[in-house]
């Protein structure tokens, strides 16, 4: 499934990204900070009133906040 | 020929991922002892201090920009990665690394941290917030550490103050080393993969054992980043602020308003009456006491950004706020430089250098005037004091802090929606994503908000006993000369009037009287001088020694009319009257198309906003 479609708190881990759906520079960052394939997440909050944006990803002891666009580029299976 | 070793300034540098407490370490270290200023041809600031080593000799010590690797993706990061390979011009690279890890996120940290380590350079690793990771119920073996990275590893807590004599005597043993010619040994590169693997083995191994303690930070997040939640209490912290600035400075403001009136009344006894004594009572006390007085408010904005940041929410407000910026093409990511901008524009600008998106970047610079900064607090204060009634509204808000809300809210209007047109005109370009780490809640430790303070503060002084120094005198002198005959007026007479009364022509369909039209030029300086330039007008001008003595606000009141204060006002939402701010924004920009743009639309809206506010007052009979 789609990291957008995963739930608040399961889970996951990244099987697969579409780098090309996301900006080169950004694609870089979302790797120095170990979001890559492979990687364990999990989804702990989405934007404010409703909205789906931003999302804030757990990645171990870390919180990172990316937005819905790079989320619909990665595939996750929920662990 | 090498310089004799005892001479050589020996350097060391603190790198890390953002967050990992590098500065609350640099200060621990360094302590006051700090120098702020900028790496040559870049905006990013250069941190440096002394360090004393156990033998006597001191190191400097440098605190790079964050980094989450080398493979760098803004003007910060490249400033940490140049520096580290010694390919930096004009900065020597630093002997030693000391590469700061967040104990509580080992396996993230050590990515970049082995990165750092596979230079071979002397390196000393400072495992840093272990207290934070005991809360988390995280044990560590920072031997197990040491051994598996090939370098010391010193368990430290910045904030308390632990672990930094071990750390220095590590870095003065790095040093020897250096001294000694074992300067590098580089090791095996890994690739990114293989250093993330081998980050999570090491982490592994250091890890003694984790219990479930439950964690402060999701608690605070549940309710701080609650999809319903979290705005409204973002909003109600701002309107706090907002309202504290107003009314927690007031007693320090009225003192330090004392305090100009005891020494002006000092210089009248001692100094014969005579140009002297008006040019210090009129010219400087008047002038430069007007300004100092609004230090309190200053400094309760700082302190309330400095504990946003400190204790991590800031990080928050901009996960709240990236939606609302994702409307006009922005990110979360300039809230913070714009949020700077509202103590002053010049660290907000400054700040925009950690947005990667150039397009996003030149937009936040171009919309970080039209945030309130503190400069133009002495203006709104002394003209809202003066004109609008101190009573409450809806049972306790005071009207003179809405008042201040709306100014504030206006500004924040007047950027997005100039965000909005020029993300689709001038500045046009694919929207840019959000990334950006949510650092653990922590505890804010007073030293280092004092250092922070203190830093602002005398940064204000300095301006304060300078630029408006100058521009005051200045003033005055154009104000006094030439000498008016009896009979006329001073101002009239005066260089500064004539000049005024030439402008005015310009300013009066927008309701500017002559005295604020000539408050103008001085405010080019710095938005505060303003107050200043008036505060010595009305001085000069007032015919006898009492009227002299009547506090400014006495006479605005006295003087002008609602509508020419209110559009007053409005002018200064937006009018960019700061030199500083234009040279900053031209040196981020690399050049002077976008500071002249800035200028130009700026200064449009100030005059078609300021025409508004006047005819529609004038029309509603205020």
């Amino acid at each position: 499934m789609k990291l957008e479609a995963l739930q608040n708190g399961i889970p996951a881990r990244i099987r697969s990204v579409d780098w090309s759906a996301i900006a080169p520079e950004e694609g870089k960052r979302l790797r120095a900070l170990g979001i890559d394939e492979g990687a364990e997440i999990q989804i702990s909050h989405r934007g404010i009133f409703g909205g789906k944006d931003p999302i804030a990803l757990m990645i171990g002891r870390m919180t990172i906040a990316i937005r819905r666009v790079h989320a619909a580029a990665m595939m996750v299976d929920p662990l | 020929m090498n310089a004799p070793v005892s001479l050589r300034l020996r350097k060391a540098a603190l790198v890390g991922n953002p967050n990992a407490g590098k500065s609350a370490l640099f200060n621990a270290l360094t302590g006051a002892r700090q120098k702020i200023a900028n790496y040559p041809g870049v905006t990013v600031e250069r941190k440096a201090g002394r360090l004393m080593m156990p033998d006597g000799i001191p190191v400097e010590l440098i605190d790079l920009p964050g980094s989450y690797s080398f493979d760098a993706t803004s003007p910060d990061e490249e400033v940490t990665r140049a520096l580290v390979h010694g390919e930096f011009e004009g900065e020597v690279q630093p002997d030693v690394m000391v590469v700061v890890l967040d104990a509580a996120n080992l396996e993230q940290h050590l990515v970049f941290a082995q990165e750092v380590i596979e230079l071979g350079r002397p390196t000393v690793v400072a495992l840093n917030m272990v207290d934070l990771a005991q809360r988390d119920g995280l044990t560590l073996d920072p031997d197990a550490l040491s051994e598996a990275l090939g370098v010391p590893v010193i368990p430290t807590v910045a904030v308390r103050r632990k672990g930094l004599t071990e750390l220095i005597a590590a870095i003065a043993v790095a040093e020897a080393d250096f001294e000694a010619g074992q300067r590098v040994h580089p090791r095996p590169h890994l690739t990114l993969p293989e250093r993330r693997l081998a980050a999570r083995n090491i982490a592994k191994g250091a890890i003694l054992s984790v219990s479930t303690t439950r964690r402060l930070h999701t608690g605070l997040d549940k309710v701080l980043l609650h999809p319903w939640l979290g705005p409204p209490i973002l909003f109600a912290l701002l309107f706090v602020i907002f309202q504290a600035v107003f009314a927690w400075a007031t007693p320090f403001a009225d003192a330090l308003e004392g305090i100009a009136g005891w020494l002006s009344g000092l210089v009248v006894a001692i100094v014969p009456a005579g140009l002297v004594r008006d040019f210090l009572t009129e010219g400087v006390i008047a002038g430069v006491g007007s300004v100092v007085v609004f230090l309190p408010q200053i400094v309760i904005l700082f302190a309330f950004i400095l504990v946003m940041e400190a204790t991590g929410y800031m990080a928050r407000a901009a996960f709240i706020m990236d939606r609302m910026m994702a409307g006009v093409g922005l990110s979360g990511r300039s809230f913070i430089p714009l949020l700077s901008s509202f103590a002053c524009a010049i660290p907000g600008i400054m700040a925009t250098r950690s947005i990667a998106d150039p397009k996003d970047r030149l937009t936040t610079i171009l919309i970080a005037p039209l945030m309130t900064c503190s400069a133009r607090l002495p203006v709104y204060g002394i003209v809202i004091a003066a004109v609008i009634p101190n009573t409450s509204v809806w049972g306790g808000i005071g009207l003179q802090g809405l008042v201040l809300f709306a100014l504030y809210v206006a500004g924040i209007i007047g950027a997005m929606a100039v965000a909005l047109i020029l993300r689709r005109s001038v500045t046009a370009g694919q929207a840019s994503g959000f990334i950006m780490e949510l650092p653990r809640y922590q505890m804010p430790r007073l030293r280092d908000l004092a250092i922070g303070l203190w830093q602002r503060a005398w940064v204000f002084l300095r301006r304060a006993g300078t630029i408006i120094f100058a521009a005051t005198v200045i003033l005055w002198l154009l104000l006094t000369f030439p000498r008016a005959e009896p009979g006329e007026s001073q101002l009239d007479v005066s260089i500064a009037g004539q000049v005024a009364s030439g402008m005015h022509v310009v300013f009066e369909p927008v309701g500017f009287n002559r005295e604020m039209t000539l408050a103008l030029v001085p405010a080019m300086a710095a938005r505060e001088v303003a107050v200043a330039s008036l505060a010595t007008t009305y001085a000069v001008d007032s015919e006898n020694e009492a009227a002299t003595e009547n506090a400014l606000r006495d006479q605005i009141t006295a003087r002008w009319s609602l509508p020419t204060a209110l559009a007053f006002l409005a002018w200064f939402v937006f009018a960019p009257q700061c030199l500083s701010t234009i040279a900053v924004a031209r040196r981020e920009t690399n050049g002077w198309k976008w500071p002249v743009f800035m200028l130009a639309y700026l200064f449009a809206l100030a005059y078609i906003f300021a025409g508004i506010t006047f005819w529609s007052a004038t029309a509603l009979g205020l």
